[in-house]
């Protein structure tokens, strides 16, 4: 009998494409999470392939904190345009002005948190049954834990203590009017995963993640971009570094590197080589030792 | 590269997470900041040593209740093969997410401490590792350091697991003395067990063969949905999309649609990346057939000379997850491959006991972490085999309608 053999990076995409039909299959309304970074778009790729030659049916769904950066927004607008998606954007400071949230305020604030309220309002608003995200379980500890077909309450929470059984590829979407789902296609894929996948398929990035000199702050142990986001504190003051961003998330919480990769095939060889986590330049994960799941916890993505 | 889906499981303390920890630290597969962060947390809780459970023990309870409860998925690759690791509890109470673990595992790492031999839980997973069909078994005789690396310690076990293992349908059991706090037989063949011919864990997990776990002999494609674009570019293409259960399908050849029984030849198979000459399990494919059926979700194709069963009346294996017992006067939702339809255990014909491995409690309820033996009647038709032969045509889930959770993960004979 000849070899049946499939490389890990196909295992996953068809891993990742059974489930997202499944979650087609499975839920009348559902949109992909879209931030515009590399994970969200690779989940856009898969799901697109996954319909071919049909249409993909998901929208995308962008929540937009107002603190992002401009190369992000600008290159969400061009991904959807280029890839026949239609974009759904729902700004945080819509959720602000109406009184529903208010801006955090002290020296380490950010919309990070406040994107919850924003994000569930617009799983509301458009009656999603599901919502898919690029999550995956490498990231950070409490999202190691996460099922693939992840439930969330009438209020969006997340009960980690009590998941539902997630057995060989069978999925259990159901659910009582008001619940809703988060599902993770990607969950197994690891950064290497990512990197490999979109250089195989060729796909477009955010200028962020190539090597380009910028404007930094150095605080608390991460380099920040000099942005009017992010006032200079008494005593500090911003230098040109050659840097790159690992992820990309606000202006306001997200790291860069140090960094001279401009290609594919570098950045390859350095998330290889990378001796710390994409995530260890996330201010926000590190607000306490369970940040993230406590985010998770309230509705965050 | 190769992939390779693992789980570690055995009884608590016995030493699993200091296992994966040793693991992934020898890999080099913790980053400076987890492991930063896995100090200050230890340190901050009074711990002598550094805890390497807090390296998987990601919930704000299992850090607090310092135990397992919920599977964590790590991933890790040497230059041979990527590895993912599913870290699954020891509590008995958790048993059911040991089972989400084990479900799509190829092996399992089942660690025993050599001090304390067998317990319950113990034979309780070894036993659901072979039930599932993890085909590859490596026994983990761990904590060699508290008995001097005397050899007869680990004889003794050996043959205690081969005894008990005599009643199981395990295909491939491998043993291996180790310390994992001192990194003994991990990566590096140790020489405090100058004894010990075999090779070390990291070896086996590099070089064990999974080529033939799958099963590449019955045809069997479960319907997903049909993919049909509105678009003029393509008007009269009419695509089955699914995950290929097992079996091999190749364009030309003649398939048998269930449950009508009609015929068609596949006239292309389409794969992420185009079309496909073979498409095989787990491959995720859109099949087009030379003529219009009329298919829809739920439904299967196979070979006309090799076809599943088809029955609604059925004999299986239920492992319980509800704290509320079996209810033979209720109703189940059922599912099974792509299809989905109400069930009702029949007959309960025997709880197995999983130490002794004997029949037990016929009349006693099924409750929380039984293993039990059932008839079951469905609502419509499946198109089944027995999950020894075919674990994706083979397994089921229930779920209770009241509740929306799933109560039990059931095994067909």
């Amino acid at each position: 009998m000849p070899g049946f053999h499939l490389t890990q990076l196909e295992l996953l995409e068809h891993e990742a494409i059974h489930v997202v039909r499944e979650a087609f299959v499975q839920f009348p309304q559902t949109a992909i999470l879209f931030s515009g970074g590399k994970d969200s778009l690779v989940l856009a790729a898969v799901a697109r392939k996954a319909f071919a030659p049909a249409r993909c049916p998901f929208p995308l769904l962008n929540i937009d904190t107002g603190h992002n950066f401009p190369e992000t927004l600008e290159f969400r607008d061009r991904f959807a345009r280029d890839f026949g998606f239609r974009l759904i954007v729902r700004p945080v400071q819509a959720t602000i002005d109406a009184g529903r949230a208010a801006d955090e305020t002290g020296p380490d604030a950010s919309r990070n948190r406040l994107q919850t309220t924003t994000l569930l309002d617009a799983i509301a608003e458009l009656k999603l049954d599901a919502a898919l995200g690029g999550a995956r379980r490498d990231e950070e500890k409490a999202r190691a834990k996460e099922r693939i077909f992840s439930h969330r309450d009438e209020f969006g929470q997340w009960d980690p203590k009590n998941q539902r059984p997630e057995l060989w590829n069978l999925f259990n979407g159901r659910k009582r009017p008001g619940e809703h789902f988060r599902v993770f296609p990607l969950s197994n894929w690891t950064e290497l995963d990512i990197w490999a996948y979109l250089a195989r398929e060729q796909l477009p990035l955010p200028t962020l993640y190539f090597s380009h000199e910028r404007e930094i702050i150095a605080r608390d142990g991460t380099w920040f971009a000099a942005s009017p986001r992010l006032p200079l504190r008494p005593g500090e003051s911003s230098r040109r570094e050659r840097v790159r961003f690992r992820t990309v998330g606000d202006m306001t919480c997200t790291g860069a590197i140090r960094s001279d990769a401009a290609t594919l095939p570098a950045i390859i060889a350095e998330v290889a080589a990378a001796r710390q986590t994409e995530r260890g330049t996330r201010a926000d994960d590190r607000r306490s030792e369970t940040a993230m799941e406590d985010r998770k916890r309230e509705g965050y993505f | 590269m190769d992939l390779l889906r693992l789980i570690t499981c055995g009884n608590v303390d016995d030493g699993k997470s200091t296992l994966l920890g040793r693991l992934l630290h020898d890999t080099k597969s913790v980053f400076e900041d987890q492991w930063d962060a896995v100090q200050r947390a230890s340190a901050r809780r009074g711990d002598a040593q550094t805890d390497l459970a807090l390296l998987t023990d990601g919930l704000r309870a299992e850090r607090e209740q310092g135990i397992t409860i919920d599977v964590a998925y790590r991933y890790f690759a040497t230059p041979r093969r990527k590895f993912i690791l599913a870290d699954c509890p020891g509590h008995f109470q958790y048993t059911r997410n040991m089972v989400t673990g084990a479900s799509s595992a190829q092996l399992a790492l089942l660690l025993v401490d050599v001090r304390h031999g067998l317990t319950e839980q113990t034979c309780r997973h070894a036993f659901l590792t072979t039930l599932l069909r993890i085909k590859h078994l490596v026994v983990c005789v761990n904590k060699m350091d508290l008995v001097g690396y005397r050899q007869e310690a680990f004889e003794r076990i050996r043959d205690q697991f081969m005894a008990y293992a005599e009643r199981l349908d395990a295909a491939d059991i491998q043993f291996v003395p180790m310390s994992a706090l001192h990194g003994d037989n991990i990566v590096e063949q140790s020489l405090r067990l100058p004894w010990y011919q075999g090779a070390p864990l990291l070896y086996t997990l590099e070089t064990v063969y999974v080529g033939n776990d799958a099963n590449h002999v019955d045809p069997r494609f479960a319907v997903q949905t049909v993919i049909r674009p509105q678009d003029p570019a393509a008007p009269d293409f009419r695509g089955i999309a699914g995950q290929i259960a097992s079996g091999v399908f190749r364009p030309g050849e003649e398939v048998v649609h269930l449950p009508t029984g009609f015929t068609a030849r596949i006239a292309a198979i389409h794969g992420p990346a185009g079309p496909l000459a073979e498409a095989f399990h787990p491959m995720s494919v859109v099949v087009e057939l030379d003529r219009d059926l009329d298919v829809s979700r739920g439904e299967m194709l196979a070979k006309p000379g090799n076809q599943p069963a088809a029955a609604s009346e059925l004999e299986a294996t239920l492992c319980w997850f509800s704290s509320t017992p079996l209810d033979p006067s209720r109703r189940y939702r059922l599912r099974h491959t792509t299809r989905e339809t109400n069930c009702r255990v029949k007959n309960v014909r025997y709880k197995l006991d999983v130490t002794t491995l004997h029949r037990c409690h016929a009349d006693a309820p099924v409750q929380m972490n039984d293993l039990a033996r059932v008839s079951l009647q469905t609502a419509a038709p499946l198109f089944f085999d027995s999950y020894k032969q075919n674990r994706q045509t083979g397994a089921m889930i229930l779920i209770d309608e009241s509740t929306n959770t799933t109560v039990a993960a059931g095994l067909i004979r």
